[in-house]
């Protein structure tokens, strides 16, 4: 079978190609709870998502919400490095913003994180097992981490979901093929 | 008047017994995110980590080196009665050398039988020393207190050696420490790899434990040493060393290294 090289991935090899073209058929769903929490002095929590291999090398940025009209001449990026665990990995050689991925801190509720399976980190994946890592961290408040392991490329409807106990609250991704 | 004021900064500087106390650079914190940030040291020699309890240290040998390896200015500096404190602007992305680092000479003579002390540096020795001076003991002593922080992507410009007394080489970057994780660090003694030189490593905190618990090990062939974090915290390590290959003829050498290092939770 074969997928047609286009425009929009000229540099690809052939075999990248095939994946790519396999992914774009490929459905990534995923929503983050955000627990409303009862506390004198809330902040929204800062949130990153981002996919690891299984050597815990951080592949890509999938979400990272910030205050971004944070008044003073550093906005909110002060306090990025709060998510210890995607500052150590990826954080700190992000550039921020990036289109489709960072945004506004969200409140307290269900929220949906888009995910573009044509785009990177997805794009090109080599097929293997990799983690979805959420973390939250909480200004005058605390840090949680998650993770969701899946398989790539799908072979079948996957959904994979955990719960946190402080700063996160239901966590799920489905993929499908 | 300087070499007085370097007199009275050695007698705090080097407490004797020398193991009685700890120099030590406490960051407010080591790792910042944003355009630019601050932070602030406090420095000061006490046994307890990382309590000012004893008397500041000295701000006289203060070197702040940017990312690009060249020097950076320390802001409000201020010696108090327990601690002395400088900040810090990080307006460029990298990592961040403070140290204090000093040479000095102590010579221990006899003059019309009357024993004399004598500390300063090494040009104003010949001038400072009676030539009648008899059982002249020479002890050239090199120390470096220091520590380090990161705004953004860490480099390991700043942390090149400057090949003078004892310090560490960074096989690990000292900004990148986790709990539960190994760091590789080599000691160099003039630049050189340093075997069997003794380290000891503390967390901080101790005055709410029990026990100290520090950590001892001796630098292996190749000067390395492996520190395994057992929990996050700020650490101090100290390392100390003495031999009679100063550059000074018949004279011993003495070099110590401090350096306080943030170890974060994974």
């Amino acid at each position: 079978m074969r997928f047609p090289v286009t425009a929009l991935f000229p540099t690809l090899a052939a075999a990248p190609a095939l994946l790519a073209g396999a992914a774009a058929a490929t459905e990534l769903t995923m929503s983050v709870q955000i627990p409303r929490l009862d506390v004198s002095e809330y902040h929204r929590p800062y949130l990153a998502v981002w996919l690891e291999g299984q050597d815990g090398t951080a592949l890509g940025n999938l979400a990272v919400w910030y205050e971004l009209r944070k008044q003073g001449p550093e906005g909110g990026t002060k306090y990025l490095k709060d998510m210890r665990q995607w500052w150590r990995r990826i954080g700190r050689e992000t550039d921020l913003p990036i289109d489709g991925v960072s945004g506004a801190t969200r409140p307290a509720g269900e929220h949906a994180v888009s995910l573009n399976p044509d785009a990177p980190p997805f794009a090109g994946l080599k097929p293997g097992t990799y983690e979805v890592v959420v973390e939250a961290a909480r200004e005058v408040g605390g840090r949680e981490v998650l993770r969701l392991p899946l398989v790539w490329p799908p072979a079948a409807t996957q959904t994979v979901g955990a719960r946190g106990t402080s700063e996160l609250g239901a966590v799920s991704l489905t993929l499908k093929p | 008047m300087r070499s007085l004021r370097l007199i009275a900064a050695l007698a705090i500087l080097l407490p004797l017994p020398a193991e009685a106390h700890r120099a030590w650079m406490l960051p407010s914190s080591t790792i910042l995110s944003g355009e630019d940030g601050w932070a602030t040291f406090d420095t000061a020699v006490s046994n307890d980590l990382f309590v000012f309890e004893h008397v500041p240290m000295r701000l006289d040998g203060l070197i702040v080196t940017g990312p690009d390896g060249n020097a950076v200015k320390a802001e409000n500096a201020t010696t108090g009665k327990f601690r002395s404190s400088f900040d810090l602007h990080l307006v460029r992305a990298g990592t961040y050398r403070a140290s204090v680092a000093n040479e000095f000479l102590f010579a221990n003579y006899k003059l019309n039988g009357e024993t004399k002390r004598w500390r300063g540096r090494v040009e104003n020795f010949e001038r400072e020393i009676p030539r009648e001076a008899q059982d002249l003991k020479l002890t050239q002593s090199f120390q470096r207190t220091e520590t380090f922080v990161t705004l953004g992507k860490p480099n390991t410009a700043a942390l090149a050696p400057t090949g003078k007394g004892l310090e560490l080489r960074a096989d690990t970057h000292p900004n990148n420490l986790a709990a539960g994780e190994t760091a590789r660090f080599t000691l160099l003694l003039d630049g050189v790899p340093a075997p069997g030189i003794e380290v000891e490593i503390v967390r901080g905190g101790a005055r709410y434990r029990d026990k100290p618990g520090e950590m001892r090990m001796k630098s292996g062939s190749d000067g390395s040493i492996a520190v395994t974090w057992p929990e996050a915290g700020m650490y101090w390590l100290g390392a100390e060393m003495q031999d009679d290959k100063a550059s000074l003829p018949k004279a011993r050498r003495r070099a110590t290294y401090n350096a306080t290092f943030e170890v974060l939770p994974q």
